[in-house]
């Protein structure tokens, strides 16, 4: 399925974002950066096209001719050693500054401690897309791994010829070459002395086998983590310039509304206070955030807002306002779905629904402008830092080249900050202020202006013959998106459909994206077939099932957790669900309590993970278990009310999100496949809780839930009326 | 009027409203920006400091009302080089992701361990459910808690 739905249903980047591919004068940089560092060797990785790379195996050794104009990676080694790696990828908690480094640190044969990142700044690193998509580790990380070779063997010829050695002889290791008949050594920075070499190389497959890692392959303390405990790391919100001025902007009070009337006297009464306007852009500037604060407070504005539907209306709305398919775009049909549901043994004809929801990263959006005549720079916490750079060109109508934007190590994003809004209004906001300005959104405001995981409807139809094998399968989402649509179940007749909608909300990517959503219908879908057959869930899974890899993740969870030892009661459920998304492959095994006052407890949840070769297992273990814990929320209880275009919960007192006390005992199975290549692991293990969840609530109680989030007033008195 | 304010150890003097919340006082005036701006509405607990040892959530408490008592920050809590107990588990157990709300959890676990050395884990949950990971990693920042209060036996 993962290749139907790559190629037929729209990708991350065509639902999102249409983003161009921008182009280097490579020339130019490689001069400027050679000057920047210093002595020194340097390697550039080449790639025919950054989103595309997969199939590359360029074997030429690139001359300035043939320079392609796309530059993924580069590595510097510098005469004391030092190895600096620049990537546009953005560190967001997902932990790739240690990843990356690790696999740098593994083909390069250095101390893990001597590689340094420079991560995401238009200036200073290639362009990349975007932190998204669970493409660090499988594209970026594979990339670097070839620079980092390409470096080694650099290295190597040089210390043949100093040292008057067969290369082949020679052995790297901790940052030295070694010759082992002379034992001569010399480090890598002894190497480089003197030196400005610059090597261009295309995407040859690293050398290193993962059966072989030592660097990677093992659990590697986060970067920099001392940093974090002691409160000395910068977020965006920490940076400070001079002469910095805190702004505020104005929010109208509703979606699409139009700005009336302003009155701003009062409060540029208030000393120190600037009021920005700018079109239905009103602002203001401060020298201290609690001024600033006073001064948004002290503004009159009248807004005329259209009347707009609300969140009860919303299921009825997107599946009427849906598009119609066009062609064979966004659907994917095998076989003859409704002559199998004639001739079916047993069928199901459900439909189910998935609430908005928000990201709540702990950093708000926030952004730090700065002008300095013509040049602008922007340090904010975003995942697309060159669309941010973009962004920026097109709302001050200057060239992207004398902008700037810097991503500090960010404070999360989950998907919820590939936008570059905050940085557009600090920036405004500077431009008028002659000085630099510091912009943090409110909580209020991150619950409003920003985008939220979309919302849909999604229609389940399936049949099973009498041998409990799956015969048919329908399946229309409208709106929530086509990530994971598809099933790896064995099913000879499909008819799989992503139907686009008018979205009430501005909405966009969410960790997983609609893959959540997807897994939740489908392996919800799959209990109900299991039911109405007669099957045990995990056996019925099995029986429709040949794709080993998700046989040995379901296979490991259910051994994990003691499936079928113990038997569903009305006060105990298991649920078991699995899927596959991203290369990644998971099963989640839930158990859940329901109390004598009929209050839902999720016990102990159990998954089971495989994503190739490990690169970090203890960062991939962190990853597993924080995405459990975060998909409770949107399971159990996180919706976004609105009505009339307003966010009627708009803050954490009223938007529940998982906290210590709704945290079960957690255990993850990692199965390490060090045969395959490492896909990425920041979003696949979110999927699998809402439906196993969903599946033990109905082991021990008989309802089933048909909407994410499943309780968010607790659990339903009576079953709820089948759609 | 300089309003005076005593944060870890040190005695400030503050130009600035009384009003006015002592997470801006601590981050924009004193440039301890270890304390953390999650909500502004108490509910998150990223700004989490001590106030005569109690965790108190800063964005909630005015300047005036801290005035006169002793505050500590997450800056506040090494010895030199030498880590808090806290923060030594929180590194060991990789107790964060993003490690934007860390801060505020190992001041809110600080407070709970002067208070009660040995919490039951029911009594861990309780004191730190005011305080919001986002990424998910409360089962690392209870082991962390746990094996802190380990040391003190």
């Amino acid at each position: 399925m993962e290749t139907i739905a790559n190629s037929v249903f729209d990708s991350e980047e065509q639902q999102h974002a249409a983003i161009q591919r921008l182009s280097y004068a490579f020339e130019l940089q490689r001069r400027d950066f050679l000057k920047a560092l210093g002595g020194g060797v340097l390697v550039c990785l080449a790639v025919k096209n950054a989103v595309t790379q997969e199939s590359g195996h360029t074997q030429h050794a690139a001359s300035d001719e043939d320079l392609p104009n796309s530059i993924a990676a580069w590595l510097h080694v510098s005469e004391d050693g030092t190895v600096t790696v620049f990537t546009g990828k953005v560190e967001i908690g997902q932990n790739i500054r240690t990843s990356l480094s690790q696999q740098v640190a593994e083909e390069l044969r250095v101390p893990l401690a001597s590689v340094q990142l420079t991560m995401a700044d238009t200036e200073l690193t290639p362009f990349d897309m975007g932190t998204f998509g669970s493409r660090t580790t499988p594209i970026m990380g594979r990339q670097l791994r070839t620079v980092a070779m390409a470096a080694r063997n650099l290295l190597i010829d040089m210390a043949a010829q100093q040292l008057h050695a067969d290369r082949n002889t020679l052995v790297a290791a901790d940052g030295k070459i070694r010759d082992p008949k002379s034992n001569h050594t010399i480090s890598y920075g002894e190497l480089t002395k003197g030196q400005q070499l610059t090597r261009v190389i295309g995407e040859d497959p690293p050398e290193t086998a993962a059966s072989d890692w030592h660097a990677a392959g093992a659990s590697a303390p986060k970067v920099d983590a001392r940093a974090f405990v002691t409160g000395q790391h910068k977020y965006t919100p920490d940076l400070v310039r001079p002469g910095m001025l805190y702004g505020k902007v104005l929010r109208p009070a509703a979606f699409h509304a139009s700005l009336g009337s302003l009155d701003s006297s009062e409060a540029e009464k208030i000393a120190g206070v600037k009021v920005v306007r700018d079109g239905e852009f009103v602002g203001v500037v401060a020298p201290d955030e609690h001024t600033a604060t006073k001064a948004l407070q002290a503004l009159r504005a009248k807004w005329n807002s259209p009347p707009q539907i609300g969140d009860s209306q919303l299921f009825e709305h997107l599946k009427s306002k849906s598009e119609p398919s066009s062609g064979e775009h966004n659907l994917h049909v095998t076989g003859d779905v409704q002559k199998a549901m004639a001739a079916a043994h047993k069928a199901i004809t459900k439909s189910y629904t998935v609430a908005y929801i928000a990201h709540c990263p702990l950093e708000p959006r926030a952004a730090v402008a700065e002008w300095s005549g013509d040049k602008l720079t922007v340090w904010t916490g975003t995942q697309r830092p060159f669309g941010v750079q973009e962004e920026l060109a097109s709302a001050f109508r200057i060239p992207k080249e004398t902008i700037r934007v810097i991503v500090p190590d960010t404070g999360a994003a989950y998907g919820g900050k590939h936008m570059g809004d905050a940085a557009v209004e600090a920036a405004r906001l500077a431009k008028s202020a002659g000085k630099p300005v510091k912009l943090v959104w409110t909580r209020e405001e991150e619950f409003t202006w920003a985008y939220f995981r979309p919302a849909g409807v999604i229609e389940v139809n399936a049949a099973t013959g009498s041998d409990g094998k799956i015969t048919a399968w329908e399946f229309h989402n409208y709106n929530s998106g086509p990530a994971g649509i598809g099933t790896p179940y064995d099913i000879p007749n499909q008819h799989i459909q992503f139907h686009p909608a008018d979205s009430p909300l501005r909405q966009g990517s969410y960790r997983g994206l609609a893959a959540t959503a997807n897994h939740f219908v489908r392996e919800s879908a799959m209990d109900e077939l299991a039911h109405e057959a007669g099957v045990d869930p995990l056996e019925f899974r099995l029986r429709n099932l040949t794709d080993p890899r998700l046989r040995a993740v379901l296979e490991a969870a259910a051994k994990k957790l003691g499936w079928g030892k113990e038997k569903s009661s009305g006060s105990r459920g298991f649920g078991i669900a699995g899927g596959v998304e991203k290369g990644g492959y998971v099963a989640t095994c839930a158990e859940v309590e329901i109390s004598p006052s009929r209050e839902v407890r999720i016990t102990r949840v159990v998954e089971a993970f495989e994503c190739g070769a490990i690169v970090n297992p203890g960062g991939l273990r962190n990853q597993i278990e924080g995405s459990i814990v975060q998909a409770i929320g949107g399971a159990l209880f996180e919706a976004i009310r609105f009505d009339n275009g307003r966010i009627l919960n708009p803050h954490f007192a009223q938007y529940r999100v998982p906290r210590f006390s709704d945290t079960p005992e957690i255990e993850v199975e990692m199965l390490d496949r060090k045969d395959l290549p490492s896909a990425g692991a920041g979003e696949t293990p979110i999927v699998g809780l809402a439906p196993a969840v969903g599946n033990a609530i109905f082991a021990a109680t008989g309802i089933r839930l048909r909407s994410l989030p499943m309780i968010p007033e607790g659990l339903p008195q009576a079953h709820p009326a089948e759609a | 009027m300089a309003i005076p304010l005593l944060v870890n150890g040190t005695e400030h003097r503050v130009d600035a409203p009384s009003g006015e919340a002592l997470l801006t006082v601590l981050r924009d005036r004193l440039g301890l920006t270890g304390t953390k701006y999650g909500c502004g509405e108490g509910q998150c607990g990223a700004c989490t400091v001590l106030l005569d040892g109690k965790p108190v959530r800063s964005c909630r408490l005015a300047l005036g009302t801290a005035s006169q008592k002793k505050i500590t920050t997450i800056e506040g809590l090494a010895q030199g080089e030498h880590l808090h107990p806290v923060q030594e588990t929180f590194l060991r157990a990789e107790a964060f992701q993003c490690a934007y709300c860390t801060s505020g959890m190992i001041m809110s676990a600080v407070a709970l361990l002067d208070k009660n050395p040995h919490p039951s884990s029911q009594e861990i949950i309780r004191h730190m459910d005011g305080n919001i990971c986002r990424c998910g990693t409360y089962p690392r920042i209870l082991a962390a808690i746990r094996d802190a209060a380990l040391r003190n036996r």
